[in-house]
């Protein structure tokens, strides 16, 4: 795929800057704008081979839900009492992904944080397909899904309303809210990188594509105003979101009183959780991707410093967490929560919690250093310990809390079954599907941003005054 | 543990049933049932548990069955019209109830069948009558189910081709004449004083009887005591103390539904009583009884008779000997004796059916020297007369081999089946020219004769049956057979060259002779007998005799003791194709759809044998391959199989489930023998249960409250309250619930058996649909009770409880909050509502429900498709599809039919008006519900006492659903300890 890349530029590994060296407007902007303007027919294979492979996944994921469909929701390994399993597993799992995205785009922007710039539009990507995926299980794992429109609040002619006192009830409300305000972000902050395309496209067609998508925008005075603002307002909105939807997703635990789901700290930890996963989620992401398309220049080692002491911050939070469940449990004097403790380490599915420990406590401990921190392979491994790690942190509060609770002769076992596997793999095939359509088609950078570090980086380097906006 | 060994449902082969299944799946036949019930078709459907269910339910049948049930199902070709005048008694909407009766092992236990628009849908008890007073068990229950199985005979053969019922009795009564000496009838055991009456009334034949479960021991226990045949009674209600050798006298006979309630009575301590009758039971095997006990003793078969001797001995029966028992048996043996004399003439001591002969006869002469007999054991004239086990299917085969035999006409005894394995019936059978088959199913023996005549089950048929007191029962039809069943009494009748009486001629000619009564006399008479469900003054007279020793007691073996059982749920077999009998969880093992090799901890360690190996089991030359299944009070150096699998020609249902234990069972040792060899295969096979855990984890004080009648004597004498439950403040008002009528439920942990009568009832009062064995496997059962058991104490011999749970309806209920949809709301009254309609199926419920008594319908469970099946349904009871959370509502449809009543009479519902299904079914009354805001109701008084508790009451849930303390009467001078 380098080959395909006109201006492929030498590899020089910037630890401290947030840009290459020698990156000038012009060059960030080609940079960026060629990886989407390239030819049709010219579409590297490295692509089409991972579309067809996303494509492939994605079959899977609509085989198995026109099973689940057709047959019923037995398919699974779910049962009485574990009622929940790899569904909601994977839907706690792709939501917390997803907040890495929010998390850069929106805090980091208030923050005036610089170095989310070259990666805040891939990781919104990231967070936007991240929540379709998570979306799909709630909607998928009720009995009668056909019947889910009873969840929204709307004027039935039976009168009923939806319970509203349930945290699932909650959870639509969380998770669209969440999920309109990401996508409204990521597409406002498309519009001036459209408009850049719009203007360097020479075939008509992505023209008159990038043309209706960009909404007129001239990159007026008053265009970038408006912007400005807007992008606020949105990242003030964004901003509790970030913290209330893995709070309130949360709440589908604590809120229930089963041992295990039942612990007050599980907002905040959730939220540290989400945030840790989806970070990891983006440096997995962002480590082939700036290797394919050749942007060692745009993301530099300082991103993945950064964004690995991000994740060594959080994942001490979760850390922190675990303990916590482990006093708590010694503390409240219940026998169920104690139990519940002691079957997590030492019961019959203990090695689920102790690769929790290992992926989500010890492996991240390397991030201490710098020497780690800034080396890709290593970077890369403890990332996705920590996305396994966090899978099986959901999978011990889940399934495990619910496989033994008050009464001992209901005590069951829960053994995922083919189609669990194939919902869980799957929903991959919609991610990639999406995440490869958004590379070609979408600036994966933000151009205008980065045009204005360039800016700052110029700025900075020549100690120079130099007021204004980079125009389009 | 690959799905394949899970699969244990294949259907019997047979092409003519394959090719209508076929055409069942056929595009015109799909077309006709969905334009007839539209709704379901419009609903999604699923194909994979509609194949299972084809498996299960045998949806196969549904072509014929929909010729076969005219009323409710088919449109007839000419006009209808509606009632111009409603039938007499009809309303619709409202069930009747009509008495009828029903024979178990031949004795007949009277029933009340609810008939919803001329369907039956349930049975239970006759109050009025002696051997049920109401109640009923899960044989009974799941008895209704038997007879909508589309798997059922649905015509006459001759050499396996359809035939008429004209053809069948010219050639069955030109063969009767033509064999005139050599005819033979075989049935199972029958107490009806008609059939009785027709067969003694045709001249050369021979009559015998065989049931696989016969109590021949008992009857020839009598013999050998009384020197003729004589029926035993007993009356636990007046023991104080009672020795069971190896018997379960509370469970799974003809019997043990009375026995339950007395018993239980003994044990209650309602009114402030504070004495309780004392149990001791001596057996191989945990069986329900041995639950109730306050000592148990595990022992092997083989060495009850000893045991009874020492007993006998100890009491001075003359000429019995003390043989020498083991210190520990020696002390057990001891203390019961001690207790027995100081309590003669309140005692019971009673041996199990399994027991040999001369064990019941020094039981006999056991109780006659307690001065028991007149008092808590009565004698009256047999009921049942003849031999009905081994001896007698033995003797029919030498007959036929003699080639004495010319014809032999075979009532519902499955023989082919049930037999000893050392009696060759299949190649008896073949040696007699003319064999008759009369039953149910085209079962394993109608394979093997020229005429198979599909019989009418007791719910479609005319007759009598006599109680296991002497009472006379009338069995009448509560729905036209569906099939045109025949019945054996007309069989007889054609028999005896009478082809055209119908059974109800036969009948009514019979009690009008036997009465000698006018018509107008005999019409009131018999109208009475109708509705009342017993025939007055029929009760047999009690005989007074003396019992003397006799027999030879055996000596007890050595080796690895085989012992045969029926199985809790399947008995000898007969019912084996019913899902609910198969799907119930047997009591202590929680098993279902297998039987096992039950085996003890420390013998399975010795033969290094792990739950589910598959053991071959040799016994007298004969082998079969059985799961291991280890239990935990079971005596060390036995095998316990259960009879009642591995058929092969039960329907589609039964067929191929589970092991037939039949095959190692010979006519010297039809209950128990030693040298069973063992040999562990290292296959391993999947069983599948509905509990895998049976241990308290120190959770006592939440969930299983039992303490000694001793303790509690005490506390009461220092005026000790038991310690005050902490109360739970709340920020929120509470509901007020002191309005209106407030439902709540106890159930007596004393009194519960763990019999299952409850979990088959609400099956069947509450439509719940049978899953099978993989789905239960996977966690997925559906019955809405059920009852869980846990072992304490040592593995050799623990204490063992039963603790019926079902949906508590607590007032602060853990599932409404967490539904999203509203589903699952609580009413005024205090229940705690499950809205099918509405239930969307996110089961969050069933995550936050701490009782775990919520019950989803993974798949499409309910078979919509099964014409016959549809029949039995309750109407006043959802129907649940695929995708819903369900659960007990505490009958929530029997609360409103009385609450109907009640408004229409303008008066309040009466306590003890409303009672619940598995209240209703329970044989010792363990379940009492009720208006818990009327002070005065039984329940409400029970909420009172001290013994109380609430399951989990930690999580403050407030249950409606309360508990009586399980409390044991110890004698101190075995347990060591005032606990």
């Amino acid at each position: 795929m380098q080959t395909s890349q006109p201006l492929k530029p030498p590899v020089v590994e910037s630890y401290d800057e947030l840009l290459g060296p020698g990156e000038t407007y012009s060059s960030v902007t080609a940079r960026i704008s060629d990886i989407v303007l390239y030819p049709l027919l010219k579409t590297p294979w490295g692509w089409i081979g991972g579309f067809i492979a996303a494509g492939l996944l994605l079959m899977l994921y609509l085989y198995s839900l026109a099973t689940l469909f057709t047959v019923g929701i037995g398919i699974w390994g779910i049962n009485i009492p574990i009622a929940w399993g790899f569904d909601i597993i994977n839907f706690v799992w792709w939501i917390g992904i997803g907040h890495a995205g929010t998390l850069i785009s929106a805090v980091l922007l208030l923050f005036r944080q610089d170095w989310r710039t070259s990666i805040n539009r891939a990781a919104e990507a990231m967070t936007i397909f991240a929540v379709a995926c998570a979306g799909v299980y709630p909607l998928i794992h009720t009995g009668r899904p056909w019947l889910d429109y009873w969840f929204l609040p709307y004027p039935s002619t039976l009168g009923m309303w939806p319970q509203f006192r349930s945290p699932l009830e909650w959870d639509v409300f969380a998770i669209s809210t969440y999920a309109t305000v990401s996508v409204l972000f990521w597409f406002i902050g498309l519009i001036p990188d459209l408009a850049t395309l719009r203007d360097r496209a020479q075939h008509p067609i992505p023209k008159i594509f990038y043309g209706l998508l960009s909404l007129g925008w001239r990159g007026a005075a008053k265009h970038w105003q408006r912007y400005e603002k807007a992008s606020l307002i949105l990242a003030g909105l964004s901003t509790p979101l970030v913290l209330s939807v893995h709070s309130i997703i949360s709440f589908d635990f604590a809120v229930a009183q089963l041992p295990g789901w039942h612990v007050t700290v599980f907002p905040p930890y959730f939220v540290a959780g989400a945030v840790y996963c989806g970070f990891a989620m983006v440096i997995v992401l962002m480590i082939p991707i700036r290797r394919w398309f050749g942007l060692h220049s745009l993301i530099t080692m300082r991103h993945f410093d950064v964004m690995s002491k991000v994740m060594l911050a959080s994942g001490l939070i979760v850390t922190y967490g675990y303990f916590g469940e482990i006093f708590y449990s010694w503390y409240s004097g219940s026998i169920y929560e104690y139990f519940l403790i002691v079957n997590r380490i030492a019961g019959p599915w203990a090695w689920s919690y102790w690769s929790l420990i290992i992926f989500n406590v010890l492996i991240p401990q390397v991030l201490w250093f710098k020497r780690y921190r800034t080396n890709l392979p290593v970077l890369f491994f403890v990332s996705m310990c920590i996305n396994i790690g966090m899978w099986f942190e959901r999978w011990v509060i889940i399934v495990l809390s619910l496989t033994r609770d008050f009464l001992p002769t209901s005590w069951g076992v829960y053994t995922p079954t083919f189609y669990d596997w194939a919902t869980y793999i799957g929903s991959f095939g919609l991610f990639f599907i999406l995440f490869f359509l958004f590379i070609r088609l979408l600036p994966m950078v933000a151009i205008f941003e980065v045009r204005d570090l360039v800016h700052k980086t110029a700025h900075k380097a020549h100690e120079k005054e130099d007021h204004g906006h980079a125009g389009a | 543990m690959s799905k394949e060994s899970l699969d244990t449902q294949g259907t019997s082969g047979r092409s003519y049933w394959r090719s209508l299944e076929e055409l069942s799946q056929t595009a015109e036949f799909r077309a006709r049932l969905d334009r007839e019930f539209p709704r379901e078709a419009a609903e999604m459907r699923d194909p994979v548990s509609r194949r299972s269910f084809l498996k299960l339910m045998g949806a196969s049948m549904a072509l014929s069955s929909l010729v076969g049930c005219q009323f409710a199902l088919k449109q007839p070709q000419e006009k209808i019209v509606p009632y111009v005048r409603q039938p007499e008694q009809v309303i619709p909407g409202r069930p009747l109830y009509f008495a009828t009766s029903m024979a178990v092992q031949g004795y007949g236990i009277g029933l009340l069948a609810e008939s919803h628009e001329g369907r039956p849908t349930k049975v239970d008890g006759n109050p009025d009558h002696p051997a049920s007073l109401g109640s009923s068990d899960a044989w009974i229950q799941a008895s209704v189910l038997t007879m909508y199985d589309p798997d059922r005979s649905q015509q006459i053969l001759n050499a396996g081709k359809p035939a008429t019922w004209a053809d069948a009795t010219a050639a069955i009564a030109s063969a009767a004449q033509a064999a005139a000496d050599g005819l033979r009838i075989i049935s199972e055991p029958t107490s009806s004083p008609s059939v009785v009456a027709a067969i003694a009334g045709l001249s050369g034949a021979k009559w015998y009887q065989y049931d696989a479960l016969s109590n021949d021991n008992v009857a020839n226990g009598a013999t050998l005591a009384f020197d003729r045949a004589v029926n035993t009674i007993y009356a636990f209600d007046k023991a104080s103390v009672v020795v069971a050798l190896d018997s379960d006298f509370t469970h799974g006979s003809p019997t043990s539904i009375r026995y339950s309630r007395d018993f239980a009575s003994t044990r209650r301590l309602e009114n402030d009583s504070l004495s309780m009758s004392r149990l001791y039971v001596a057996e191989p095997s945990p069986s329900n009884t041995g639950t109730m006990a306050d000592h148990r003793l595990p022992i092997k078969a083989g060495d009850i008779a000893p045991m009874a001797q020492a007993i006998a001995a100890a009491l001075g029966v003359a000429g019995v000997t003390a043989p020498t028992l083991s210190e520990s048996v020696a002390k057990w043996v001891n203390v019961a004796v001690a207790d027995l004399k100081a309590a003669a003439g309140k005692s019971i001591v009673i041996a199990g059916e399994s027991q040999p002969a001369a064990v019941h006869a020094l039981v006999h002469a056991i109780n006659a020297s307690l001065t028991n007999v007149g008092k808590t054991v009565t004698y009256t004239e047999a009921v049942i007369s003849g031999p009905t086990g081994v001896a007698s299917l033995k003797a029919l085969v030498d007959e036929i081999n003699a080639g004495a035999v010319k014809m032999l006409v075979i009532a519902d005894a499955n023989i082919a089946y049930n037999a000893p394995a050392d009696i060759n019936v299949a190649e008896a059978l073949k040696k007699v020219p003319t064999v008759v088959h009369l039953g149910l199913y085209n079962d394993e023996t109608a394979a093997l004769a020229n005429w198979h005549i599909n019989g009418a089950h007791y719910l479609e048929s005319w007759g009598d049956v006599r109680a296991f007191d002497g009472t006379v029962s009338l069995q009448q039809p509560l729905i036209a057979p569906l099939y045109d069943g025949k019945t054996f009494l007309e069989v007889v009748a054609v028999l005896a060259g009478n082809a055209t009486a119908t059974a109800y001629e036969l009948l009514t000619t019979y009690w009008k002779s036997v009465q000698g009564t006018k018509d107008y006399a005999f019409d009131k008479q018999w109208q009475i007998s109708l509705h009342d469900g017993t025939v007055a003054q029929t009760t047999a007279a009690t005989i007074e005799l003396t019992a003397k020793v006799g027999g030879e007691i055996p000596a007890s073996g050595t080796g690895l003791e085989l012992i045969f059982r029926p199985d809790p749920s399947l008995r000898d077999g007969s019912a084996a194709n019913n899902g609910w009998l198969q799907e119930v969880p047997k009591p202590i093992t929680k098993l279902v759809w297998d039987n096992t090799a039950q085996i003890s901890l420390t013998t399975a360690q010795k033969l290094g044998v792990k739950n589910e190996d598959i053991l071959e089991l040799t016994y007298q030359g004969r082998s079969v391959k059985a799961p291991a299944y280890i239990v935990a009070g079971q005596v060390d150096d036995t095998i316990v199989v259960h009879l009642g699998f591995g058929r092969t020609q039960a329907g589609k249902v039964g067929t191929n489930v589970g092991f037939n234990s039949y095959a190692l069972r010979g006519t010297e040792t039809m209950w128990f023998g030693n040298g069973v060899e063992v040999k562990n295969t290292g296959v391993n096979y999947t069983l599948a249960s509905t509990q895998e855990h049976f241990n308290l984890e120190g959770r006592d004080e939440d969930i299983y409250h039992t303490t000694t009648i001793a303790k509690l004597i005490e506390e009461k004498a220092h005026g000790e309250k038991g310690h005050k439950k902490h109360e739970i403040f709340s920020l929120f008002p509470a509901y007020d619930y002191s309005k209106g009528y407030q439902w709540g439920m106890s159930i007596d942990l004393n009194a519960c058996n763990g019999c299952n009568a409850c979990v088959v009832a609400c099956q069947a009062e509450n439509n719940i649909p049978v899953v099978g064995k993989d789905q239960i496997w996977r966690g997925r059962e559906m019955q809405w009770i059920r009852i869980d058991t846990y072992f304490a104490g040592d593995s050799t011999n623990p204490s063992i409880y039963q603790q019926p749970i079902a949906c508590m309806q607590c007032e602060n209920a853990p599932c409404e909050i967490v539904c999203p949809v509203a589903a699952t709301v609580h009413d005024e009254e205090g229940i705690n509502n499950m809205v099918y309609n509405r239930c969307v199926g996110t089961k969050y419920c069933s995550n936050n429900c701490p009782y775990k008594v919520r019950r989803f319908n993974f798949f499409q469970y309910v078979d919509e498709e099964t014409p016959s099946l549809k029949l039995q349904r309750n109407p006043d009871v959802t129907v649940r599809v695929r995708g819903v959370m369900e659960k007990c509502n505490y009958c929530l449809q029997r609360i409103n039919e009385s609450r109907i009543d009640a408004d229409r009479e303008n008066r309040e519902i009466k306590d003890g008006e409303v009672i619940t299904a598995c209240q209703q079914a329970c044989p010792s009354q363990a379940i009492v519900f009720g208006n818990i805001n009327d002070k005065s109701s039984r329940v409400a008084k029970l909420k009172e006492l001290d013994t109380k508790f609430t399951v989990l009451d930690s999580l403050n849930t407030k249950p409606r659903t309360s508990y009586m303390t399980k409390l044991t009467n110890p004698n101190i001078e075995l347990s060591g300890k005032m606990e």
